[in-house]
């Protein structure tokens, strides 16, 4: 069994830390446990716990411990009641936002506390209990709230990012800011939703904008805030790498590429290994140059962390045209690739293909198609293992039938990988839409703008199982639905060899991950909309899933 | 970027500016990026007379680019960033790359700043007037008389077609029945009703219109209005759906984009036909 031979990641556990209010680097580096401490659990992206109190043999008691619906907004007029957990405000804005609280992010467990974010908002809750410690609100000039992916913790500094634009600094215990910085222009249309990542005295934040505006990655100094430095995805001056594969710096400089989940790192190399955003304006693509690659939107880059230099890149959707953009989160992986061990990161990509590829060199291993509904590219791949685009499955003025629809194949919900079975977890959906020209003129439109998307439906959601090593989906789940499907929610596999899962029902699963047999399910009246996590308290193991804006806690009394 | 799968199907357009372009305003009256406040029309009027005399050719009279090869200026940090043209003047006066300079005043260039800033600026468009009846009829007519007439009659087909005028809605309706495109609403004609067979383990058998199914359960509305929802997961239950649409879901592997537009050519002019 050669998949036995794949290894964790990060190695031997290192000291372990219990000092109250402390993140250490140790806790970061550590496997995968008690802990929660950043956006995937540890750096590796493969959001699998060495955790196995909940295991195959007990799943079938595991209840509910707890459930907290999260209360976003202003604070409540009234003065607080004694006990009453306070809300602390920041921001100049007066916009409000009547949308509804969704945790669409990954949620940190550190010292026994838990800290959940929403746009605008961020609660720290007792982690044995759920109930509320602190919240913060910050006061909105407006931007795009599409969702908040979570928070970034470092000693007793907690840090998260706001739709408009602003990298705020909390005292992890108390919710009081620090600080907080200006990350991008408002008028520009930028907005932020990243977790920001801490990698040692680094805190990563990368861009999202629907305006033709490049994409970013920015680092801080956690203690004051100050910028270390900034990774521009696209060319930005005459000279800059990549260039020659844009129709003019003036393409180039307006071209997107928004690194906007967060990445992963390896400490072995010092590289931090991302996902790009899709190349804009995103579908009326001839002033980016028909059929010119982009560099460097819709690929894998890895960053080195100390200089801010891209290392090696590998493209996985030269030129797309449908705003799918790459950014799915890379998982870091050991393991034996044609019959000798390798280092790699692998990722199921938005245009729905999946891709290994050497993490210390870039160089390309596999390419596979996981949806099988996908159209948009020939069925050869090109001598770099790249799908080749159909032009002609860009749009058209009368309809241009095209697999997936814009949430594409796969999207940010995180996949995640089980060194136990060897095999890659991804949500995946198979959807079609009709995709029609709206903007003819050669100029194109603005970011999404000049085309009409308009659904025709779903024809399956699935959790696909992918044999790394090749490619090829050893197992594919189809949920039974007659709806038509949105994205279907992130994933967790523990060492108790269990895979945890939303469907696409409102049920909250937990499957055997050597074949997709589910071995417990609770119904929650919505669907899951955040990956499930867990952690350790006071010698408990908890299974925790956010349903919109509540939190569900599990457990074995 | 985006991600946005959700906010593509929450976004509302409310504000529409123009043909081309739309401000998108979310649940609750937010707007994300607000347009500026309307100008000055007298300064707007004056500033795009200096605009027609000295960028036009460069940069178009839309301000998208021109033949001269000039950048688009609604999507321009410069622009975006200035306020009453004191981020335009340098440029402006002193040129930058292939741009020559330019002797205007203060007031000229704070009137060509008024101009551009009523353009309104939004990463998505709004709806469109363009046909998108673009097939042959008569080679839909052969592709419906082979695929489609299994199960369609032409009376009925024109009858559907009749009831759909807006040719975008019809060609989604005719792909997907029951699917209006995700851009919120009813459909207009409903999709026939899925139905369901549950044969229990004891043999006794409920069927019904299909209410609700997932991994672990199913629910029908048997033929007297009554609800039945059953567990699947004991052994020898078995869940039998029969899906009307099932020959629509599987030609979406099938059509060519070119039988799509035919077809939909030829369910217009049905319409016309006596």
């Amino acid at each position: 069994m050669k998949k036995l031979l794949v290894v964790v990641l990060i190695g031997a556990a290192a000291v372990v830390v219990s000092a109250q209010g402390i993140v250490t680097r140790d806790l970061l580096h550590k496997p995968l446990a008690d802990s929660w401490p950043t956006y995937s659990g540890d750096y590796s992206g493969k959001r699998y716990s060495t955790l196995a109190q909940i295991n195959q043999s007990n799943i079938k008691t595991m209840t509910l411990a707890w459930t907290r619906r999260m209360v976003a907004g202003p604070p409540p007029s009234a003065p607080r009641a004694p006990g009453e957990a306070p809300v602390i405000t920041g921001g100049e804005g007066d916009v409000v936002f009547g949308g509804a609280t969704q945790v669409k992010g990954s949620i940190l467990a550190v010292n026994g506390v838990l800290y959940v974010t929403a746009p605008d908002n961020v609660w720290a809750l007792d982690a044995n209990d759920g109930h509320l410690l602190w919240r913060y609100f910050w006061k909105t000039k407006g931007g795009t709230h599409i969702g908040n992916r979570g928070a970034g913790i470092w000693n007793d500094y907690l840090f998260f990012v706001t739709p408009d634009n602003y990298l705020i600094s909390l005292d992890a215990k108390t919710g009081t800011e620090r600080w907080h910085k200006e990350l991008a222009s408002f008028q520009q249309q930028y907005f932020h939703t990243m977790a920001p990542i801490v990698i040692e005295n680094h805190v990563l934040v990368g861009s999202s904008n629907d305006l033709d505006m490049p994409g970013f990655l920015q680092v801080f100094e956690p203690e004051t805030g100050a910028l270390q430095w900034k990774w521009y995805a696209t060319p930005q001056k005459a000279g800059d790498a990549g260039l020659d594969t844009w129709k003019s710096l003036d393409a180039a400089i307006h071209g997107g590429g928004h690194p906007w989940v967060p990445g992963s790192y390896d400490p072995e190399t010092r590289l931090y290994i991302m996902g790009t955003g899709n190349p804009t304006p995103a579908y009326t693509s001839a002033p980016r140059g028909e059929g010119m690659a982009n560099l460097f939107t819709c690929a894998l880059v890895a960053v080195n962390i100390d200089t801010g230099k891209m290392v090696w890149y590998y493209q996985t959707s030269p030129h797309d045209t449908h705003d799918w953009d790459s950014a799915q989160t890379p998982v870091l992986i050991d393991g034996e690739f044609k019959g000798r061990p390798r280092k790699m990161v692998i990722t199921a990509a938005r245009n729905g293909y999946f891709f290994a590829v050497d993490r210390v060199t870039g160089e390309h291993l596999v390419t596979s198609k996981f949806s099988e509904s996908a159209n948009w590219a020939q069925p050869q791949l090109n001598a770099k293992g790249q799908p080749v685009r159909i032009p002609e499955k860009d749009f058209h003025i009368g309809g241009a039938l095209v697999s997936a629809a814009n949430q594409g194949a796969a999207n940010w919900p995180p996949p995640s990988f089980s060194p136990q079975t060897g095999l890659f977890y991804v949500p995946t959906t198979e959807t079609y839409a009709m995709y029609y020209l709206t903007e003819p003129d050669p100029r194109g439109a603005l970011g999404l703008g000049g085309k009409d998307e308009r659904s025709v439906g779903t024809v399956g959601s699935y959790l696909s199982a992918i044999d790394y090593q090749t490619g090829k989906t050893v197992w594919r789940h189809k949920y039974r639905t007659t709806a038509n499907t949105g994205l279907t929610a992130g994933l967790l596999t523990t060492a108790g060899r269990l895979l945890f899962a939303g469907d696409v029902s409102g049920n909250f699963v937990a499957y055997d991950p050597t074949n997709g047999t589910p071995l417990w399910h609770t119904q929650l009246g919505a669907n899951t909309s955040n990956a499930p996590e867990t952690y350790m308290v006071d010698g408990k193991q908890y299974v925790l899933v956010a349903a919109g804006d509540t939190l569900y806690a599990f457990t074995i009394f | 970027m985006s991600a946005r799968p959700f906010a593509l199907i929450a976004v509302t357009l409310v504000v529409f500016w123009s043909a081309a372009t739309v401000s998108t305003q979310e649940p609750g009256g937010f707007v994300a990026y607000p347009q500026r406040s309307p100008g000055d029309p007298a300064a707007i009027e004056r500033g795009k007379g200096l605009y027609g005399a000295n960028c036009v050719f460069c940069h178009g009279a839309d301000a998208r680019g021109g033949d001269g090869g000039g950048p688009n200026l609604t999507r321009s940090t410069l622009v975006l960033e200035d306020q009453k043209g004191e981020r335009l003047a340098p440029v402006i006066r002193e040129g930058r790359g292939s741009m020559p300079r330019f002797q205007l005043t203060d007031a000229q260039i704070a009137d060509i700043a008024e101009f551009l800033h009523s353009f309104p600026v939004s990463s998505r468009s709004g709806p469109s007037t363009i046909n998108i009846v673009v097939g042959d009829a008569k080679k839909g007519e052969a592709y419906v008389a082979v695929t489609c007439a299994r199960c369609h009659t032409t009376a009925a087909l024109k009858t559907f077609a009749t009831k759909l005028p807006d040719p975008k809605m019809l060609q989604q309706m005719w792909l997907m029945p029951g699917n209006p495109g995700g851009r919120g609403g009813a459909a207009p004609i409903p999709a026939p009703p899925i139905t369901v067979t549950v044969t229990l383990a004891s043999g006794k058998t409920f069927t019904g219109e299909l209410s609700r199914v997932d991994d672990f359960t199913v629910s029908l509305k048997q033929a007297d209005g009554t609800h039945r929802t059953f567990r699947t997961e004991a052994a020898g239950i078995k869940v039998d759906i029969h899906d009307p649409l099932t020959p629509h879901k599987e030609l979406l592997r099938l059509y060519s984009d070119a039988d799509i537009h035919n077809v939909t050519a030829y369910l217009v002019s049905l319409r016309s036909q006596s």
